[in-house]
């Protein structure tokens, strides 16, 4: 099977900025990728850009007519927009069927349709934008910052959550996050980033003392691999 | 003799009753039109672009009442002239595009004064319903219809693009050609909602119903009827306000659309 996404000499340039230069990388058919690096290290310009968002050099190929759902970071305007959770599924002309079956497979419970978009808590919240980027059954999910909380009075995270539709939907994921904790609780691949590409391939491998210097200054001296 | 004077006088009663009506059914359908692209203006925080239009609309009615044409023809050209200069502005300075808008805004401001003449001044500022002609109101209704329905297929994807532009592009939305859509909409709505408030006022008929659906609606399809209703609600009463008791309408309909609103403050959020 051909690879979901082929990244080449891809430079992004921003207001004249160089803000990633010359990155190449691919991604695999069911491959989790951590996008990994310090805030300003131009990750969600990455993931902008792999939407199509953003102008650039280099090449960007996605697999020929798969679908990808975007699950943006935040979405403040929303809260000002007196709205359901059924009219923000309603915005993409889905069925109230698919609709419940979208929010319970994401773990909002069904009489939270009629309920209004601006009275959920941040982590519930999340979790409807993550099944609105299901509508319409996406191959990939790209997701800027994924929280690292856990829900009050839940004990299943994000993380779990996204498991669960990896193994059900067998999606293929792109994270975002400068959450290096989030690299482990997935078993994924990383590709850490600070402007530069610093370093691809399994956490256990290519996380070494150095590359974390790079990667969040060298001051970070202990760093701690529970697994081992 | 008298007989004569009674049928005079049937006759001007009758005329002003189809005056009356014609104002009427031209505010229903401008008013409930505004109030429902108003919804979309605030909730992408525009809420003032309309007032800025008004504005711009001004020097073009100044010559629509000079030549005897119809004040929202010279509006529309007006505005389309003003959204150029807008644009060509923003193309030679890094100036904010509210800045340009500004400029623009207060320059015809002061040319409609000067082209305006006095007597005709205050109807360019304030409107004056009772010019509604039969045509007019014939051809009000019809774009309002049109306008209505375009705006209605545009939108959920209107909304998306409030949301987040991001979103809307990566779900395959158009971002650019609906938010060229969309001005041209409000410059059309504006040119139309002239002739019932005026320039000075016309931003109101946009803002103020939207607000106050704002505070009353739980969910998406409460707020863009109740925008309508208040919309179309202000106008007849405005209307009424004209007939009975000679206040001129445009600013008639501004205040009840304003006690709406202060009443629509009393529900707990």
């Amino acid at each position: 099977m051909s690879r979901m996404l082929e990244v080449k000499n891809l430079s992004i340039e921003l207001e004249r900025n160089l803000v990633l230069e010359n990155l190449s990388f691919g991604v695999e058919p069911g491959e989790t990728l951590v996008i990994l690096g310090p805030n300003g290290a131009g990750k969600t310009v990455l993931l902008k850009t792999l939407l199509g968002l953003l102008p650039h050099k280099g090449t960007i190929e996605w697999r020929k007519g798969i679908k990808i759902g975007y699950v943006p970071q935040s979405l403040p305007v929303i809260k000002d927009i007196p709205m359901s959770v059924q009219d923000f599924f309603e915005l993409e002309n889905i069925s109230e069927e698919e609709t419940k079956e979208i929010l319970k497979s994401v773990g909002i419970e069904e009489d939270a349709l009629e309920k209004g978009i601006n009275q959920f808590s941040s982590g519930q919240f999340q979790r409807i934008l993550i099944g609105w980027a299901l509508i319409g059954n996406p191959d990939v999910l790209l997701f800027d910052e994924p929280t690292t909380g856990i829900d009050i009075g839940g004990e299943e995270t994000i993380y779990n959550l996204l498991e669960k539709l990896k193994d059900e939907k067998g999606l293929t994921m792109i994270l975002v996050s400068h959450d290096l904790s989030v690299v482990y609780k997935f078993a994924a691949n990383v590709l850490c980033l600070n402007k530069k590409l610093i370093c691809t391939g399994l956490p256990k491998e290519v996380l070494t003392k150095e590359t974390l210097g790079q990667l969040y200054g060298s001051e970070i001296k202990i760093y701690k691999h529970e697994h081992e | 003799m008298a007989s004569f004077t009674a049928v005079k006088l049937k006759f001007i009663n009758t005329s002003m009753n189809s005056q009356f009506i014609q104002s009427l059914i031209a505010g229903i359908f401008i008013g409930g039109l505004a109030g429902y692209l108003g919804s979309l203006m605030v909730t992408k925080k525009m809420a003032l672009a309309g007032d800025a239009l008004g504005h711009v609309a001004l020097p073009g009615m100044g010559l629509a009442l000079l030549l005897g044409i119809d004040i929202s023809i010279g509006a529309f050209l007006s505005l389309f002239v003003g959204v150029i200069f807008i644009w060509l502005f923003g193309l030679r300075t890094a100036l904010p595009m509210e800045t340009l808008v500004g400029i623009v805004f207060v320059a015809s401001l002061a040319i409609g004064f000067l082209i305006i003449p006095q007597f005709e001044l205050v109807e360019a500022l304030v409107g004056d319903i009772s010019n509604v002609t039969q045509s007019m109101a014939v051809v009000s209704v019809f774009l309002s219809l049109v306008i209505f329905f375009i705006l209605r297929k545009l939108y959920p994807g209107m909304i998306l693009i409030n949301i987040s532009e991001d979103l809307a592009e990566v779900r395959g939305i158009k971002v650019k050609l609906y938010n060229l859509a969309y001005l041209l909409l409000i410059t059309a709505v504006v040119s139309l909602g002239v002739k019932i408030t005026g320039s000075l006022l016309v931003g109101s008929l946009l803002i103020i119903p939207a607000a106050t659906s704002r505070n009353l609606s739980n969910n998406l399809r409460q707020y863009s009827l109740i925008s309508i209703f208040m919309g179309l609600l202000s106008c007849i009463a405005g209307a009424f306000l004209f007939r009975y008791f000679n206040v001129p309408a445009g600013p008639a309909i501004i205040i009840v659309s304003t006690i709406f609103f202060l009443a629509s403050l009393l529900k707990k959020k």
